[in-house]
């Protein structure tokens, strides 16, 4: 409190000599001021060096070297884990985005029919998106686990051979997507849903039914049409999620079995700080960016075509 | 004519809408099913790691599969402190969250201030650019943050995972405080400046204690992504004295696959025990959490 005082008497000095807004844009940047220093430092700065840097060969040790678009042109013509790597990030989002929004859609509609309890439900729901993603994967490693996991023994047990599941290279990918989808379909999407779902009009609802709309085509005509914002808006933020995907591969699998989990971010993560191949990696992360990028700015251009916003005025 | 067919009518009708009735006390009853079945689905996986925690190691490798052991041994937990330093990384993970936190509310409540309250040129076309920054992938700004830390000798020390904190990089935290600043009426300032109070004040005395459920939002997202952050403390920490429990538990598992010993018990207790605050902390804010999270989808 006493420092406010002091500051109190300092401000209020210089505020006779010069105009209200003078004074008021003045501290307008005054305030502004721990975000300018954060922006230059751990954001704006480090983009524009990283953008330098994939035009260099930097090691962290040796000779700094100009190569222009050397990188970038390796990238694409002379590394085949670029490729497979982009192929299986996307393989990945593919499987996870459609299941994951549909699975949440699903759940949030659950929640939202009144049930009584329906707190605990959400709480049962939500728990497993809290979950560190580094415990997900060591628990799930077990479940998994082809030899002693409890899940290949359940299969057995109704006579079912069960496959590899992470050991397999076939099977890796759509495992984690499982793993993925226990620890998000409850969690932030879902919740996003549910209030979506809140903001539908109960009133177009009842017209409907009067009409004569069973409870399919309401969702199909009512509810769906009024929730497409709230879709798009986990549709971006689930395929920018799906395209980041590392943690629980990075942990999960490594990468394996025989680069079968090698994802777009691991990739980068290992030329970076396995092989230190700074300027190089910097070149595959400015790479992503615009991939997402582009990725992001299709779905709102193709959004014009499906989603409905009630406000606006065409 | 008329006279004769309504009461049949209405009889029919009794006997559409009481089949109704029983249909969709059914249908519930099918739901209430559906959302216990899938309730237990999501928690099963809890209920093997707290199983798994409490098995000797001969147990874990039991098939077919105990879900429970048949002597619970607690003892585990204590094994895990005594394997690994999981004091330290606890305490390094506690001090940075919530320096990190106290720096993500204060910083990003100033700024939001900045951009709720004052006029200035460019503030729009900066609140854009904040914005902006949330579309920034971390793997972008990885190599040049980790090289500056290099520099400046900060690697294999908690400040990378602090001080980035008290300089507003959760873009996100400035968008929602910013919005909530804007939904106090500014009379409340005015009255303020008049009794000669100064902007910071006005701030620290008016705004923020009226603001406490937006705070306490960013507080609790906040504190759950820094106990939770995994890439940015793997590239900055190196030495297993420094670990947060995230990166700590990842080095557990490789030496606890690596070894003759079997330890995989143990990886299960430590899994539990670095999973456990997040969900308290659930438990005890729900209610900011789920608003958090409407905030993040409504308006963001």
């Amino acid at each position: 409190m006493s420092s406010a005082t002091t500051l109190d008497g300092v401000a209020s000095k210089p505020a006779r000599l010069m105009s209200l807004s003078r004074r008021e844009a003045l501290e307008g940047y005054l305030y502004l001021t721990p975000w300018v220093i954060g922006f230059i430092a751990f954001v704006g700065g480090p983009m524009l060096a990283s953008l330098v840097l994939s035009l260099t060969n930097y090691h962290v040790v040796g000779s700094l070297q100009f190569l222009g678009l050397e990188n970038y042109v390796r990238a694409l013509t002379d590394d085949h884990l670029f490729w497979d790597s982009l192929k299986r990030t996307f393989y990945y989002t593919l499987l996870v985005v459609p299941l994951g929004i549909t699975g949440a859609l699903l759940a949030a509609m659950l929640l939202n029919q009144n049930l009584a309890a329906t707190t605990i439900y959400r709480t049962l729901f939500f728990l497993p998106s809290l979950t560190p993603v580094v415990a997900t994967a060591i628990l799930w490693r077990w479940i998994f686990n082809a030899d002693v996991g409890v899940l290949n023994y359940l299969l057995w047990a109704v006579g079912i051979e069960g496959p590899g599941w992470l050991n397999s290279t076939e099977w890796a990918i759509p495992t984690l997507v499982i793993i993925t989808l226990w620890g998000t379909i409850g969690g932030n999407t879902m919740i996003i849903f549910l209030a979506g779902l809140q903001g539908v009009p109960q009133d177009l609802q009842e017209a409907a039914a009067i009409d004569g709309a069973n409870a399919l085509q309401r969702f199909r005509h009512v509810t769906l049409p009024m929730l497409s914002p709230t879709v798009f808006f986990n549709l971006v933020l689930g395929i920018i999620g799906g395209l980041k995907v590392f943690a629980l591969a990075y942990v999960a699998t490594d990468g394996g079995p025989a680069y079968a989990t090698w994802f777009y971010a691991l990739h980068i993560f290992a030329q970076a700080f396995k092989y230190f191949e700074m300027g190089y990696a910097s070149a595959l992360a400015w790479m992503f960016f615009v991939v997402m990028l582009v990725f992001t700015y299709l779905q709102f251009r193709w959004s014009s075509t499906w989603v409905y916003y009630a406000g606006e005025v065409k | 004519m008329i006279n004769h067919a309504l009461p049949r009518a209405r009889a029919v009708a009794d006997i559409r809408i009481h089949a109704g009735r029983l249909r969709s006390q059914l249908g519930r009853l099918v739901l209430y099913l559906i959302a216990t079945v899938f309730g237990i689905a999501f928690m099963v996986p809890f209920f093997w790691t707290v199983g798994s925690a409490l098995k000797s190691p001969l147990e874990m490798y039991a098939y077919p599969p105990l879900l429970f052991p048949a002597v619970p041994r607690w003892g585990n937990f204590v094994s895990v402190w005594n394997e690994v330093p999981f004091g330290s990384w606890a305490l390094n993970t506690v001090t940075v969250t919530v320096l990190g936190t106290i720096g993500t509310v204060l910083s990003s409540a100033l700024v939001g201030y900045s951009f709720a309250r004052f006029r200035y040129p460019g503030r729009d076309a900066i609140f854009l650019a904040t914005l902006a920054t949330m579309m920034v992938p971390t793997e972008v700004t990885l190599i040049p943050t980790y090289l500056l830390y290099n520099y400046i000798g900060w690697l294999d020390t908690l400040l990378p995972l602090i001080v980035p904190y008290w300089f507003g990089v959760g873009a996100f935290n400035i968008f929602l405080l910013r919005q909530f600043f804007m939904t106090i009426p500014s009379e409340l300032d005015d009255s303020a400046k008049i009794d000669g109070a100064s902007s910071l004040r006005i701030w620290w005395s008016i705004l923020m204690p009226l603001s406490m459920p937006a705070l306490a939002t960013v507080a609790v997202l906040s504190f759950i992504w820094q106990w939770n952050d995994f890439m940015f403390p793997l590239i900055i920490l190196n030495s297993p004295e420094n670990f947060t429990l995230a990166i700590g538990l990842r080095h557990f598992q490789q030496m606890a696959d690596i070894q003759s010993m079997p330890r995989q018990h143990l990886l299960m207790a430590a899994s539990l025990m670095v999973s456990l605050p997040t969900l308290v902390t659930f438990f005890l804010a729900q209610k900011h959490f789920v608003r958090s999270i409407v905030m993040t989808g409504i308006k963001g």
